[in-house]
């Protein structure tokens, strides 16, 4: 328990709760106008996506395009399941019910995927994700191609935060254990992994799942958010738009997907008004971004308060001095 | 029962039998050396040794507390649970990593909580966290290494890599080493320091080491029993001097006389 109240833990929560209360001020006050607000409820919903294919992608190192399928289940199970239940009993039900769903999927993808590698991969989780989306287009309870509409509208500010802050946390605690250093040693080196006694195969599915469930969750907040779901909003340019949000935050770096999502999002904003030159405007700014950053903006470091606040790891600050004189 | 028995292994790809009917044994405790030219098939009886390849034929088994262990059934990381580890000729860290984390991971299977304990950090998270880092550094300490603790493993001298690659196999809990080629690309002093850190880790650590190497001076000067294999078949087994003085092993290297 000392641990989990540690310094750094009760600053990072007093700095989540001041952010939670400072953009609930500004909503209320106008400042946040109902305009903004999707804005803020679409870089939401996309931190939760950047970081669990980050889990898969920067962590563990499998390239997986299929993310917007895993985001399709959620959606899809949220906006069945509130079609009867339109409250937020509903709506966690149906999360509940779209994260066993994506458990199972993705269980059964990942066995004789994640035996691939590299581009082998990346088109076979291409594929899942179109299964994903026709199986969707041709079942009954989905509604075919003109998917379901009027999904009762839960999503608020609060909800968006304490899902955000939980996917996060989660991740990041998934990243700083055990499991998190084997699925790192996965993406360095999978032979030498191996030697070291990792059951590789193991942790490649484990993290696949944890994101895939993670993907899902964020499906059932859009589901919730634009009251629509279609199967065309979960195709490739979707999981692409996702894999965006962790190449330009920096493969590895949780933080770094969290912030490139809100760069992306106010990008979007500005660029909004100007729809012919959105895209290529877009384009353009992530272009010269890889030109300059090639590595993401944060690379694979994570921002944290260690650096800022001069936490330092027991031993290092001593003995990098010792080594430069 | 010796500890580590090779019994008629062979390796075949395709046609070729890159490793043809190999018995060999090891003591515990031995320090052995396994020599012979190039392409003689030394890597790829390492890569059997170690689960990385399964053998065509014959059985690699380890005596371990009185029981034996047939490895050749294993896959690689279940071998390494059962104390066997390896090096690699190119070496094989985890670059971006620091040193400490390099040997975390290697220490991995001492972590004493799963999943649930990783996301909520509840339970022996913190307790088992901080031990693994404790004995992480002891380890360290222990390989002189801890002054580079952490610094990223790619940024280590070349020798200091090596010597890494060695203590993370270590770290992993292994009493049975393989190192392939610890001394490659390395000099003169490099590879004299190299030998003293192999002599007195082996001591500390109550090892059992088997090694694949090049440089003459490595192998004649610590290893107790040399075999040398050639096209794939084990040609000589011995001491050094009855090795160097073997006709086979040296019309293998330098070719038969007229």
């Amino acid at each position: 328990m000392k641990n989990l109240f540690s310094k750094k833990n009760l600053i990072w929560l007093g700095l989540l709760i001041v952010f939670f209360f400072l953009v609930q001020f500004l909503i209320d006050i106008r400042v946040i106008t109902p305009y903004y607000r999707t804005i803020v409820y679409w870089v939401g919903i996309f931190i939760i996506l950047g970081v669990s294919l980050n889990i898969i992608i920067g962590i563990t190192g499998q390239l997986s395009l299929g993310h917007a399928g895993f985001m399709s289940i959620g959606a899809y199970s949220a906006a069945i399941v509130m079609q009867n239940m339109p409250d937020m009993t509903g709506l966690l039900l149906g999360m509940l019910i779209g994260g066993l769903v994506s458990i199972l999927v993705s269980f059964v993808v990942a066995i004789p995927t994640l035996r691939l590698k590299g581009d082998y991969l990346a088109i076979a989780t291409l594929g899942v994700g179109e299964i994903i989306r026709i199986v969707i287009l041709n079942l009954e309870i989905t509604n075919g191609a003109s998917g379901i509409s009027n999904i009762k509208n839960l999503i608020s500010w609060p909800l968006l935060f304490v899902f955000v802050v939980l996917a996060v946390v989660l991740s990041a605690n998934f990243k700083n254990s055990a499991i998190g250093r084997a699925c790192i040693s996965i993406k360095e080196d999978e032979i030498a992994s191996e030697a070291m006694g990792i059951h590789t195969t193991k942790y490649k599915v484990i993290a696949f799942i944890f994101g895939a469930v993670l993907a899902s969750v964020a499906g059932s907040l859009y589901a919730t958010t634009y009251y629509v779901v279609k199967p065309e909003t979960f195709g490739i340019a979707t999981s692409i738009n996702i894999l965006i949000i962790v190449v330009f935050g920096g493969m590895g770096s949780l933080t770094g997907s969290v912030i490139a999502t809100g760069f992306i999002g106010i990008i979007n904003m500005f660029l909004q008004s100007f729809a012919e030159v959105r895209l290529i405007t877009y384009a353009l700014v992530l272009i010269v971004v890889m030109i300059f950053r090639p590595q993401g903006l944060l690379g694979s470091k994570e921002f944290g308060l260690d650096k800022i606040l001069g936490f330092k790891p027991p031993f290092s600050k001593k003995l990098r001095k010792e080594k430069s004189t | 029962m010796s500890y580590l028995t090779v019994e008629h292994l062979t390796k075949n790809f395709g046609g070729l039998s890159a490793v043809s009917n190999v018995s060999i044994s090891v003591n515990e405790g031995e320090l052995v050396g396994l020599i012979g030219p190039n392409g003689a098939g030394k890597t790829t009886l390492f890569n059997v040794l170690t689960g990385v390849y399964k053998p065509t034929q014959g059985k690699v088994i380890l005596n371990k507390d009185g029981k034996s262990i047939e490895l050749s059934k294993l896959p690689p990381y279940k071998i390494t649970h059962q104390g066997v580890a390896r090096t690699f000729q190119n070496i094989r860290l985890f670059k971006d990593l620091t040193v400490l984390d390099n040997v975390k991971i290697a220490m991995n299977q001492q972590a004493k909580y799963g999943l649930f304990g990783a996301l909520t950090r509840l339970g022996k998270f913190y307790a088992s966290e901080a031990d693994i880092e404790q004995r992480a550094h002891e380890f360290l300490k222990k390989v002189n290494l801890d002054d580079l603790a952490y610094d990223l493993a790619k940024n280590l001298p070349y020798g200091k890599q090596r010597q890494l690659e060695i203590a993370r196999a270590m770290a992993t809990g292994a009493k049975l080493l393989f190192l392939d080629e610890p001394a490659a690309g390395m000099n003169p002093q490099e590879t004299h320091a190299l030998t003293e850190f192999i002599a007195k880790i082996r001591k500390e650590m109550d090892l059992t080491i088997v090694l694949i190497e090049h440089d003459m001076s490595l192998v004649m000067n610590i290893c107790e029993r040399i075999f040398v294999l050639d096209y794939g078949k084990l040609i000589a087994s011995g001491t050094a001097d009855e090795v160097k003085n073997n006709r086979k092993v040296i019309e293998a290297y330098l070719g038969e006389e007229e």
